[in-house]
């Protein structure tokens, strides 16, 4: 069974649609890239799993379970964590603070936790007292993945963790995603950096204006001619 | 030495009680991001309700504060469920105007319980101020004031920075919908607002009705300089907001003192003026507010 599977969803924000009948699949283990031209509804497809869309068709299910439609909060709750592309901090809460808010809903002592994810990302070891908003672009990503990984999800997503850095942290980050997915989380992973993620994928998803366009294994999807010329800079 | 006894000191006084009322006004808009114009509403209930329990019981103010301050939270938790929150969803603007209505009819529900006659909490006995090296005059009733504000500005403090629904708060107040991401449960974050809220709002209340009197525009007339305390330190920060209230106060009664030959330097009458010309010359000069607060 699938750990994720969205089925024909179509939906949008206002009255027009942006997505139009996108399916995905994410399986135990995998990273899922999913690349597209801009505007191609890549995001919006990761906000309707987490109930951030209205939708007007299609469905959303995890390990089986219908998820189409809840509450964020409950989204969570059932061990999906989802990292916005901006505004993926709380700027004015320290680092520490931030990672403690991604263990919000944990009851349990989540301490060893912490340990953890300032050993996955040493620089926010240094900077924990510091407030998140005052780091470089890099850091804050680390501090929105380490928060997201406070609470060990069983299916993580992120979106677009490595636009706009330099590309010391870009291979950083990437090296990351394969850390944690080694440490058995599946990924969902929306990106712009198409070579490079779809290096890491499992499977990837092209989509073209709300549609699946075509779908296949990373590097088949990197030999391929036609994704190559379209999104790989031939 | 008159400096200190009647402008320095009342400052301070005044100037605790507008910045309890002004985090007040701070958090709730940092959180649910609107003004509320029937923060000083809630004012006037907690102090009324104090009145009433002081009655009851016979107890003094500040012992039968804390049962106040339950009483009053519940009354904003309730306000808030049946007038906010249908308008979660909506444009500030509306909430603000939903809000103003509020504060008519709180008012004019106390007006109907209580009455408009004016209330005291003093029986009448008249206590000596304490005296100080001679000359420094303090009324027992200030330092209380002005203690009893620190120590609730040092809770505040320690809630918002030690507790899991303090920092779910601030969380709150910088992304509301990354909150909601994290599995934040915001309507909780918005109770407990409403409670600390509501809480500081009476402690203001029952103080300036300890101060002077009880009557039912008092919570009206506090809206003005807890604005301008709010504006001052930077809207949607609570820190900020304490510094305001001290400022404002202090400028406030500052400004009656003869600085300049032997009259006051402004007509004690023109005292809400001060507080709305700081609010004026923080928004064109800093809007964002002397601790970086929002700006819209």
């Amino acid at each position: 069974m699938p750990v994720l599977s969205i089925d024909n969803l179509s939906g949008g924000y206002g009255e027009a649609d942006i997505l139009h009948g996108v399916s995905l699949e994410i399986n135990a283990g995998e990273i899922v890239v999913v690349i597209g031209p801009n505007g191609a509804g890549k995001s919006t497809a990761m906000k309707a799993v987490f109930g951030l869309l209205r939708l007007s068709g299609g469905s959303v299910h995890l390990a089986g379970e219908e998820i189409t439609n809840m509450d964020p909060a409950e989204v969570v709750n059932k061990g999906v964590c989802y990292v916005p592309q901006t505004n993926n901090v709380f700027p004015t809460l320290t680092v520490h603070e931030n990672l403690e808010m991604g263990a919000y809903i944990r009851k349990d002592d989540f301490r060893p936790r912490l340990q953890e994810i300032y050993e996955m990302f040493p620089p926010l070891a240094e900077k924990k007292r510091q407030a998140a908003g005052e780091l470089s672009g890099g850091q804050r990503q680390m501090v929105a993945m380490g928060k997201a990984l406070m609470l060990e999800p069983t299916l993580l997503m992120l979106d677009e963790p490595t636009a706009g850095l330099s590309p010391i942290y870009r291979n950083e980050i990437f090296q990351i995603v394969r850390q944690i997915n080694d440490s058995g989380v599946p990924i969902l992973m929306v990106e712009q950096n198409a070579k490079q993620s779809l290096a890491v994928a499992s499977r990837g998803y092209v989509l073209v204006d709300g549609q699946n366009r075509t779908t296949g294994k990373g590097t088949d999807l990197l030999n391929d001619p036609e994704i190559a010329k379209m999104f790989l800079g031939g | 030495m008159d400096f200190i006894n009647f402008y320095l000191i009342p400052g301070l006084v005044l100037g605790s009680i507008y910045a309890l009322g002004a985090i007040g006004v701070s958090l709730v808009f940092g959180i649910l991001r609107f003004a509320n114009f029937a923060h000083g509403e809630l004012m006037l209930i907690g102090a009324y309700i104090t009145y009433s329990l002081m009655q009851f019981t016979g107890l003094h103010p500040l012992i039968v504060l804390p049962i106040a301050m339950l009483f009053t939270s519940l009354v904003a938790v309730g306000i808030d469920h049946t007038f906010y929150k249908p308008f979660r969803a909506s444009k500030s603007t509306i909430v603000i105007v939903a809000s103003f209505g509020i504060a008519l009819m709180a008012r004019s529900a106390v007006q109907i319980i209580w009455g408009v006659d004016t209330f005291s909490y003093s029986s009448g006995r008249i206590q000596m101020p304490m005296i100080l090296f001679d000359t420094l005059r303090l009324s027992h009733k200030h330092v209380w004031i002005v203690c009893c504000s620190v120590a609730l500005m040092t809770v505040i403090h320690l809630i918002l920075t030690r507790t899991r629904t303090g920092k779910a708060m601030r969380a709150m107040s910088d992304s509301a919908e990354l909150a909601r991401l994290t599995g934040i449960k915001t309507e909780n974050v918005v109770k407990a607002t409403w409670v600390l809220g509501a809480s500081l709002a009476t402690a203001a209340g029952v103080f300036l009705g300890w101060d002077s009197h009880l009557h039912s525009m008092m919570g009206f007339y506090m809206l003005l300089p807890m604005f301008a305390a709010a504006i001052l330190g930077g809207i949607g920060q609570p820190y900020g907001a304490m510094v305001g209230g001290l400022v404002v106060g202090l400028a406030e009664e500052l400004s009656a003192y003869p600085w300049i030959g032997d009259s006051p330097l402004l007509s004690p009458a023109y005292k809400a003026g001060v507080a709305f010309a700081l609010m004026i010359i923080m928004l064109i000069w800093r809007p964002s507010g002397l601790f970086k607060g929002r700006v819209f």
